[in-house]
């Protein structure tokens, strides 16, 4: 049973709004803030009540152009440097708006997470949103499936150590649909792998995300290890 | 005072309460609320509560001045003061902006030299005045440094040379330039009386033979809180050494060799029996927080929040610590893990919810509104909330408040600015008359997502206990502030930023702001002239703007408000004008 989202109804299928273009700033959007986007050209969440006004209309009525925006030559020297690298490297400018002092959440524990950790995101075919998990967190293989399958309610078919034949050992099962998942990872050269197949460490280190594909499309995707099969005695165990 | 009334007071004064007796009755008074009520009951009451005072709270260092409180107060042992607004902590008041305890070290040189105590927060303090501090009071016995700036562990130094009677030193969340962690090798070999050690937040390692020693030496330790340099495998050897703690944060939780240290751990914790507090736990795995689960029977306060635990893990957890009474988590551990919290900690009080990821908010999912109806029906006592979430409902707060009815400090914070109720597209406004409506003891609240100005409508006709109110991205129009300053007779902070609220609405709270501690309104509507007028109309305030670089030449940016019996100030930078 996948999670409860709100936009779903019991039946599971996708709500519209999720996946209806609208107008927007990108990467401003909240989970659920799909209609608090202020033009969606013909629909009918378009009328705009007085309470409903968009971001930047929001902005505009404010004055806030200026303590609104962090300015990206670094001057901007209150801001911790986790987020400056952040706007230098990933982010294009006035797409994401960061507001200064928000949330309002101290300069230390913005550091917090920040050390090491090492959060990759979750995919799992069919679900509206990712996870992430954070590999640090576990020392095993059985440990981080028991964790995803906590994270998306999917019950983990019994662990065994990977073989060769690892379409039969290691899936997770959506019990109300019977679809059955891989979890499969992309490394650092973009390869997607089963995961399971090399030593724990060697995973941690060159796993970059993870993705849980349905199991009747797992097969044409899948690279083979190119690490030879570890023998029994290098095998990182529970 | 009429004749009638006046015999009376005589009577009792001459008979029953001689000045020495009344003093040594005044003596056990601590609330400085009720001593506050004391001093003005008659002259000999004022006198007699003014020489039995030894600690005195000065809520906004510049309210008052040095010279005042020296005069008023001559037996001072133990001072706390605050200085810089609240929303400095989050970057909205420039640096160098103030609150420089040093004119204060000096009159307490003069004046207090037995002084014991000095818990600060928001202060700046640089090393010169913390090796003033240390070299000017023999008896100095505590200090507590909590969101401070300008100093360096060069200054910690100089207090653990020189500090002979030190039982307290806690640094907390301090902004400060951490330059090593050699000045924990600085107390001296036979230094023995600490009770209270709190470096957390420190990230230079100390010498740990070191501290081992002092831990030893310190007998009467109560309170260690190490920083996440300290591995998991050395924990044990300063547990064993501290059989009187009875708060705990950890370092590093992580394991590095698994099987042998696990064993030694767990004899540690075994042994923690006074244990009420733990914090730390950075970097915990699924594998070693287990060790924990012996030290947790008597816990009542567990702060989780530097911990990335999942909701698997933390669930498993919570089914150890029963006693809970404050819990301060990060939100990976999920709606899941709020419905174990609800399960398992029918004692809870309070709750904090932290956001891991605040900036990102496209992948990590954090907590929803389910989880905070799942502690609300488990956990019926609770009465002060802080949580950090990306969606919320009207009905869902509804649902909570009336399952606890008895919140002192509702802090809601909806992390996207103007976010509606995601179900029916509301403003939140009708979360907010819940919480006001039905939870009459509330002192402190925070309001955050879509907000009218009903919402303080309400706030103005039914918060009658309210005390704080910190308001941002909220209202539609002056209406709103009017209505709060208009209600609320127990109002005393209001922090306001980026809503449109103007110089109507400043004004409107003339009569006000005397009674109150202060008013910050940072990018709101409000202009220099209309803080002209304020400050013509009422000279016993102080009203401060911070102009910003490049801004708006009659736009008053952010503007700060406060009472004060010290006049302006004479110490402000250039870019406070005081009006």
């Amino acid at each position: 049973m996948l999670p409860d989202l709100p936009e779903l109804d019991v039946s599971g299928g996708l709500n519209f709004k999720e996946t209806e273009l609208t107008l927007g700033l990108p990467g401003e959007i909240g989970r659920g803030t799909s209609s608090f986007i202020q033009i969606t050209a013909g629909s009918s969440s378009a009328k705009l009540t007085g309470t409903k006004r968009g971001f930047s209309q929001a902005a505009m009525d404010l004055n806030l152009g200026r303590s609104f925006y962090v300015e990206h030559d670094g001057s901007c020297c209150e801001q911790s440097e986790s987020e400056n690298e952040d706007l230098s490297v990933a982010k294009p400018p006035a797409a994401k708006a960061q507001i200064v002092g928000w949330p309002p959440v101290r300069a230390f524990r913005r550091n917090v997470m920040t050390k090491s950790c090492n959060l990759v995101k979750v995919s799992m075919d069919g679900a509206p949103y990712l996870r992430k998990v954070d590999l640090e967190m576990y020392d095993s293989y059985q440990q981080l499936l028991s964790a995803l399958e906590d994270m998306f309610s999917c019950p983990t078919i019994p662990y065994t150590y990977p073989t060769r034949n690892y379409l039969d050992e290691k899936k997770l099962m959506d019990p109300t649909s019977g679809v059955e998942y891989v979890p499969t990872y992309e490394d650092k050269d973009g390869d997607l792998m089963l995961v399971g197949d090399v030593p724990w460490k060697m995973f941690v280190e060159s796993c970059k995300r993870l993705r849980l594909i349905k199991g009747s499309e797992a097969i044409g995707q899948l690279h083979a290890p190119r690490t030879p099969q570890p023998s029994a005695a290098s095998c990182t165990s529970t | 005072m009429d004749p009638e009334r006046k015999k009376v007071v005589e009577r009792v004064a001459v008979s029953t309460f001689p000045d020495e007796v009344l003093e040594r009755v005044l003596v056990q008074l601590k609330s400085h609320k009720d001593r506050s009520s004391v001093s003005l009951v008659c002259h000999s009451w004022y006198d007699a509560e003014r020489f039995s005072r030894t600690h005195v709270f000065i809520a906004n260092c510049y309210s008052v001045t040095p010279e005042i409180v020296s005069r008023r107060f001559p037996n001072i042992r133990s001072v706390s003061l605050k200085g810089k607004p609240r929303f400095s902590d989050f970057n909205l008041v420039p640096p160098n902006w103030g609150a420089n305890i040093r004119s204060w070290l000096v009159m307490f040189a003069a004046k207090y030299p037995f002084l014991e105590e000095l818990r600060l927060k928001r202060m700046t303090v640089t090393d010169e005045s913390l090796e003033f501090l240390a070299l000017s009071f023999p008896n100095f016995k505590a200090l507590s440094l909590f969101s401070c700036d300008g100093f360096s562990t060069d200054g910690l130094a100089a207090i653990a040379t020189h500090c002979k009677n030190l039982a307290e030193l806690d640094i907390q969340e301090n902004d400060l330039n951490d330059k090593s962690g050699s000045w924990l090798s600085c107390f001296p070999e036979n230094f023995s009386s600490l009770e209270v050690l709190n470096f957390a937040n420190l990230s230079n390692d100390v010498n740990f033979e070191a501290l081992e020693r002092l831990v030893s030496r310190c007998k009467s330790l109560k309170v260690l809180k190490v920083n996440r340099n300290i591995t998991l495998e050395q924990l044990p050897r300063l547990l064993i050494r501290a059989p009187l703690l009875t708060e705990l944060g950890t370092g590093s939780f992580l394991q590095e060799h698994p099987a042998c240290q696990y064993s030694e751990l767990e004899n540690a914790f075994n042994k923690c029996m006074n244990l009420n507090t733990l914090s730390g736990l950075s970097e915990v795995t699924a594998l070693s927080l287990p060790a924990l689960y012996p030290a947790c029977a008597n816990l009542t306060f567990m702060n989780l929040s530097c911990a990335a635990l999942q909701s698997g893990e933390f669930a498993k957890l919570l089914v150890h610590c029963p006693c809970l009474r404050r819990l301060w988590v990060l939100d990976t551990v999920e709606d899941k893990g709020l419905e174990a919290v609800g399960s398992n900690c029918p004692l809870l009080e309070e709750l904090r919810v932290f956001p891991t990821d605040p900036f990102d908010e496209d992948t990590f999912h954090g907590v929803t509104e389910s989880g905070f109806i799942a502690v609300s029906y488990g956990c019926r006592r609770l009465s002060y909330v802080l949580y950090f979430c990306r969606q919320m409902t009207n009905a869902a707060v509804a649902t909570i408040v009336q399952n606890c009815p008895d919140f002192t400090h509702f802090r809601l914070c909806i992390m996207n600015p103007w976010q509606p109720d995601y179900q029916t597209n509301e403003p939140m406004d009708e979360a907010f008359c819940a919480v006001v409506k039905s939870c009459t003891k509330l002192q402190r609240l925070a309001v955050s997502g879509l907000l009218t100005d009903l919402t303080f409508e309400y706030i103005g006709k039914y918060a009658k206990n309210l005390e704080t109110l910190s308001v941002a991205f909220a209202g539609s129009s002056d209406w709103g502030m009017q209505c709060v300053l208009g209600g609320c007779p127990k109002l005393r902070k209001l922090e306001i930023r980026d809503c449109p609220f103007g110089n109507a609405a400043l004004l409107s709270g003339l009569d006000k702001y005397e009674s109150m501690r202060s008013l910050w309104m940072s990018d709101c509507k409000v202009t220099m002239n209309g803080c002209r007028v304020l400050a013509k109309e009422m000279p016993r305030l102080n009203v401060e703007v911070i102009k910003v670089d490049g801004s708006n030449e009659s736009q008053a940016d952010k503007v700060y408000v406060y009472r004060s019996v010290a006049g302006p100030r004479r110490d402000a930078p250039p870019f406070v004008l005081t009006l």
